[in-house]
């Protein structure tokens, strides 16, 4: 499956590398929702750079990543949506709500850590 | 050689087929990135809803020249149960296979021009075109 995940530290990182079949998209929602169980992460990381088409399915898919990593105790953060894919995800009238995005990988994890401090200090 | 022509629609790898030819025929088009992209878009869209409501299908992709514009026409058909009532079909949130009901609304915004006939038990065919923006 073009999709790699890495733990680091807390965190699970999720690259997409390619354009993804919808029965992988529903296989990475499963990966990640378990995986941060296994790794008692508290954080994921969804880059989505390698991605030329959100459509209404993963669109839906991100969202649906989003909140079963947070019913899961880690929050997520969607990073590398293209330009021209933002402008798509718009028209179509998809606004991913209640879903964190950032940037770029950099960004994401600073959100990361940034969450996970507030957290740990209430 | 041209992207022109059909696109079998079967299983769900036939959908990253459909709009990567779409995408690479926009683009021989002349047209920019991000019309591109919300044309493979729309074109992601039709071609779930005919594995959803029919199974199999084709997506038909062609060039048009109209009013000294160039265009991508791009027509969706299938043999499957057909719509009963298009006019609802076209509203947002209407769905009977349990998706979002954002497939045919959401291609319609990210076209220029949207047309859609079905007849119930012979199936739907949805025609939708982008024409490039002069001087882009």
């Amino acid at each position: 499956m073009p999709v790699s995940i890495l733990k680091q530290g807390a965190y699970l990182i999720a690259s997409i590398q390619s354009a993804l079949t919808d029965g992988e998209v529903l296989q990475l929602q499963d990966d990640l929702v378990e995986q941060v169980g296994k790794f008692r992460s508290r954080g994921v990381i969804l880059d989505v750079s390698g991605l030329d088409v959100i459509d209404s399915f993963g669109s839906r898919a991100l969202h649906t990543i989003a909140v079963t990593t947070k019913l899961r105790g880690a929050d997520a953060v969607i990073v590398g949506i293209r330009p021209d894919v933002a402008f798509a995800i718009v028209q179509l009238g998809l606004l991913l709500e209640g879903v964190h995005t950032a940037l770029d990988l950099e960004e994401g994890l600073a959100f990361l850590n940034r969450r996970v401090e507030e957290t740990d200090a209430q | 050689m041209s992207r022109e022509g059909r696109v079998a629609i079967a299983a769900d790898v036939d959908l990253v087929s459909a709009r990567q030819r779409g995408r690479e025929l926009a683009a021989e088009l002349g047209f920019s990135r991000t019309d591109a992209t919300l044309i493979a878009t729309a074109i992601s869209e039709l071609a779930r809803n005919i594995l959803a409501y029919a199974g199999n299908g084709e997506i038909e992709l062609i060039r048009a020249h109209e009013n000294g514009r160039d265009g991508v026409v791009i027509v969706a058909v299938d043999s499957g149960p057909g719509i009963a009532d298009v006019e609802a079909a076209m509203q947002e949130g209407f769905s009977t296979a349990g998706g979002l009901g954002m497939g045919l609304p959401g291609a319609r915004r990210l076209m220029d021009e949207f047309q859609v006939s079905s007849q119930e038990g012979k199936g739907t065919r949805v025609t939708m075109k982008k024409w490039k923006s002069v001087g882009r």
